[in-house]
């Protein structure tokens, strides 16, 4: 679709197949949504099987221990590192949401939110992915 | 072209379902942003006591989690997780089937299912927590696997 300017002569239709040309689409308000969407769906899949292996503690003692011992190999405690990664993300992104909605400037500034959003992930996992790895490989 | 009948949408100004009854899609998004911040605090604390301190989640077991259940503490916390944490995450997946699913056949499977994985996960899950016993009876051979406080068989 063309659209006439004020000079009155019509811009020319793109045939780029590049995601971008608005202000939302390829951008970070953009890759942040997807992420959040993404980091959600893989939480609550987590969340359903993380119920149902916890309940075993009402079945036996032996019934929990033997499911919760899987949680503790290494595919399993690299597993953990991207569910932690995800939850994180979701949590700070979350607050992101939250002060462009309620934060009279939020909006403003989502952008550099995105960049405090990933700054503050990436200071939460170097804190915990070398303490969880060593506990998942040395013992 | 098979997608949603444009009926089905409202002119986002035609104030067409102002003021009859509750607007639960407001109070939804507002459950969003309050349970968020909660679940930030109850999850990270969870993840802290489970994953960081100590040997994190090698130290997991029956005994640690008997040793968590027994104190009234981790009872509430945990079971206020399970509820606002199942709600959070089911209406976010009924918001990307709103987004995705077509058809109305799909979309009703697709809601139910959602709906009935979260009620019954939250029943299950509130059950276990108020009717754990950190002590059951077990073979002698088992007592090592029960928390520290529990009586000698």
């Amino acid at each position: 679709m063309s659209v006439k300017t004020a000079g009155g002569s019509p811009t020319a239709p793109t045939t780029s197949k590049r995601i971008s040309g608005t202000l939302y689409r390829g951008r970070e308000g953009m890759w942040s949504w997807v992420l959040h969407r993404i980091t959600g769906v893989a939480i609550f899949f987590f969340l359903l099987v993380h119920i149902l292996d916890t309940a075993l503690v009402r079945v036996s003692p032996e019934a929990y221990n033997a499911v919760i011992g899987t949680y503790q190999t290494p595919i399993m405690g690299v597993g953990e590192v991207a569910l932690v990664a995800a939850i994180v993300f979701h949590a700070f992104n979350g607050l992101r949401i939250i002060l462009i909605d309620f934060w009279s400037k939020g909006s403003r500034y989502q952008k550099v939110m995105f960049y405090v959003v990933i700054g503050l992930w990436v200071v939460t996992m170097v804190g915990f992915v070398p303490r969880h790895l060593i506990n998942v490989f040395s013992h | 072209m098979s997608s949603v009948p444009f009926d089905d949408f409202d002119s986002p100004r035609s104030g067409r379902h102002r003021s009859r009854g509750v607007n639960w899609e407001k109070w939804g998004w507002i459950y969003m942003r309050v349970s968020g911040v909660i679940l930030l605090v109850l999850i990270f604390g969870h993840l802290f006591v489970n994953l960081m301190v100590g040997e994190g989640v090698k130290a997991i077991d029956f005994a640690f989690v008997g040793g968590k259940l027994s104190n009234p503490f981790w009872q509430v916390w945990d079971t206020l997780m399970l509820w606002l944490a199942l709600i959070h995450g089911a209406n976010g997946m009924r918001t990307l089937v709103n987004d995705y699913a077509r058809g109305a056949r799909s979309r009703a499977i697709l809601k139910g299912s959602i709906f009935a994985a979260a009620a019954i996960l939250i029943v299950l899950g509130t059950l276990v927590v108020f009717t754990f016993d950190p002590c059951p009876p077990v073979s002698a051979a088992d007592a090592h696997l029960l928390p520290s406080f529990c009586p000698a068989p």
